[in-house]
């Protein structure tokens, strides 16, 4: 599961949209093995056009829960059709080693706030629930 | 000041060939075009666009499209062309234009083979007067002769066409994509993949664009995803079914066939999710939603729950090592069985919540043929039916039924919660007998 999933996906439980704690889950760090995958090419418009949806401070907490407290606390401001600096083209490389490159192979991730456990498993997380929380 | 453009198609899924040009057209905003000319018998379509450039933009992503030319005139024999050529308004602009391009001829036959020598045929367009050089492997411009013939019988064809167009070809269409999805060089596929051909005139009719969002929630072996990748979407699959979005291991999953098209960066993940438990958050927008849902044959339809729920009642006390049993990384999920109409209407109602206004969504749905009843197409207050695309088979067929989201102040018809398709899997395990 890429690293940017992690910023589409909320608790499954329906009970939990009504609170703000379903998005994002919450990464256990220690359970967690990362792959980084150098094949997939850095394609700029491409990385530009998701950034817009992209969600940033779920993006830090969840960078946070693996260990990676370095990224901007702001969202970085990068407007589509326009030349780009050293310094975007920089910034967006690392979010694509970070966002399209990067995947969790094995782990796990939790609700905060019914604390249900998800599992990922070969890289496909599983979202699936007991009959009692379906 | 408008050009004429003459466009040959291919003679396959006439039923959804209409429906691609308009959709195309439109992603492109072409809105020049008479479709009240277009018939589904006929291959050539002729049409007015603005210039080149829209005719490149319009048929680049055409699956059911051969080529777009800038049309030079037409005729019943060699004769009558070269006459109806040299009497356009525009053949004296034309000729001066490309005069000097390096160029070579062309021919297309629909229908028939022709016995005529091409090479004589050729010089008998001296009059041009192209000054450039003949190029057979890199010409700036090629000239296409397309003739069209009447078959004498089923298995008797013609040598003599009926009749000819000249044009310059422009762009060809996208038939080349049909080879490279053909299920057969897949790496990774199933019993329920879905074919090349259709699944990408699917994406192209629900205008699945470069950087969006494309979401496949039945995504079985991957075959939506492809398509949506092969026009630039981000794709997000997901389905109930582990099994099939896990693969067979490594070097044989739907990740491999991205792999493979050299399209990974366009895959972003399949997820093991039940859709009517959907974890895809909900303010995350969702440009196009493209899928066959289940329809029982091949696969049940299924969604979480327990099918009987006194049976699993208490069940989430059960410990195992000291842990609840549901929370462990191998418990498995109940599952009950689930109406396709139901799923339907979730499905309807998921794309009118997740999709921006003018957004599309997609699906398959079968039907049996030998009712008498009519098909009843699934319908939601906010979404405009668009194309309902029949493709038939010997006892059933199945529709491409394309919606475009409206939002709450369209008031469209809506049937949900009505029972429409319940038998189908009866009826096509009973042969439709």
């Amino acid at each position: 599961m890429k690293f940017l999933t992690t910023n589409f996906l909320k608790c499954s439980v329906k009970a939990c949209d009504t609170s703000n704690d379903n998005f994002p889950l919450k990464y256990d760090g220690a359970k967690c093995s990362l792959q980084q995958d150098d094949s997939i090419d850095f394609n700029p418009e491409f990385l530009l056009s998701i950034l817009d949806r992209v969600d940033w401070d779920a993006i830090l907490a969840v960078a946070a829960d693996l260990g990676n407290e370095s990224l901007p606390r702001v969202k970085p401001v990068l407007v589509p059709g326009q030349e780009l600096s050293e310094d975007d083209q920089a910034i967006l490389r690392d979010l694509h080693t970070l966002l399209i490159q990067t995947s969790i192979v094995e782990g796990q991730m939790q609700c905060r706030n019914c604390e249900h456990i998800y599992y990922i498993k070969n890289g496909i997380p599983n979202l699936l629930l007991p009959p009692h929380l379906a | 000041m408008a050009k004429k453009y003459l466009v040959y198609m291919a003679q396959v899924h006439t039923n959804f060939r209409k429906a691609e040009l308009e959709s195309l057209a439109d992603l492109h905003n072409i809105t020049s075009i008479d479709f009240d000319k277009y018939d589904d018998n006929s291959p050539f379509l002729l049409v007015e666009l603005e210039n080149d450039k829209q005719a490149i933009d319009w048929i680049k992503r055409s699956i059911l499209t051969r080529a777009i030319y800038e049309y030079w005139g037409e005729g019943q024999d060699l004769e009558s062309l070269h006459k109806n050529i040299q009497s356009q308004p525009s053949f004296g602009h034309y000729k001066t234009l490309y005069q000097n391009d390096t160029f070579k001829f062309d021919f297309e036959t629909y229908r028939g083979a022709s016995k005529m020598n091409r090479i004589k045929q050729i010089e008998s367009f001296a009059y041009l007067n192209f000054q450039g050089k003949i190029s057979l492997k890199s010409p700036q411009q090629v000239y296409t002769v397309i003739e069209e013939y009447q078959p004498i019988s089923d298995n008797l064809s013609s040598t003599v066409p009926i009749k000819m167009y000249f044009g310059r070809l422009v762009q060809h269409g996208d038939r080349v994509a049909v080879e490279k999805y053909d299920l057969k060089k897949r790496p990774y596929k199933g019993t329920t993949s879905f074919e090349a051909e259709l699944s990408l005139v699917s994406a192209n009719i629900a205008q699945v664009k470069p950087g969006t969002i494309m979401y496949d929630p039945f995504a079985g072996t991957g075959s939506f995803l492809c398509a949506g990748g092969h026009y630039g979407a981000i794709v997000i699959g997901s389905d109930i079914d582990g099994r099939m979005i896990r693969g067979k291991g490594a070097s044989q999953n739907i990740a491999t066939n991205f792999k493979y098209y050299k399209e990974s960066s366009r895959f972003l993940d399949v997820l093991t999710m039940d859709f009517t438990h959907n974890s895809l958050r909900s303010n995350l927008a969702i440009d196009t939603i493209l899928c066959d849902p289940p329809y029982g044959i091949r696969e049940s339809i299924k969604v979480l729950g327990a099918k009987d729920p006194e049976r699993f009642a208490g069940k989430e006390n059960v410990e195992i090592d000291g842990e609840k049993a549901f929370l462990r990384r191998d418990y498995i999920p109940t599952k009950k069985p689930y109406a396709l109409d139901s799923l339907l209407d979730d499905v309807l109602q998921y794309a009118s919540e997740r999709l921006p206004i003018g957004g599309r969504l997609a699906f398959w749905m079968p039907t049996a043929n030998d009712e008498n009843v009519e098909t009843i197409v699934p319908l939601h207050a906010n979404l405009e039916l668009k194309y309902n695309c029949v493709q038939e088979f010997n006892k059933w067929s199945r529709r491409l039924l394309v919606y475009i989201n409206r939002g709450p102040d369209y008031h469209g018809e809506t049937n949900s919660g009505l029972s429409r398709t319940a038998n189908f899997r009866d009826r096509y395990f009973n042969n439709f007998n």
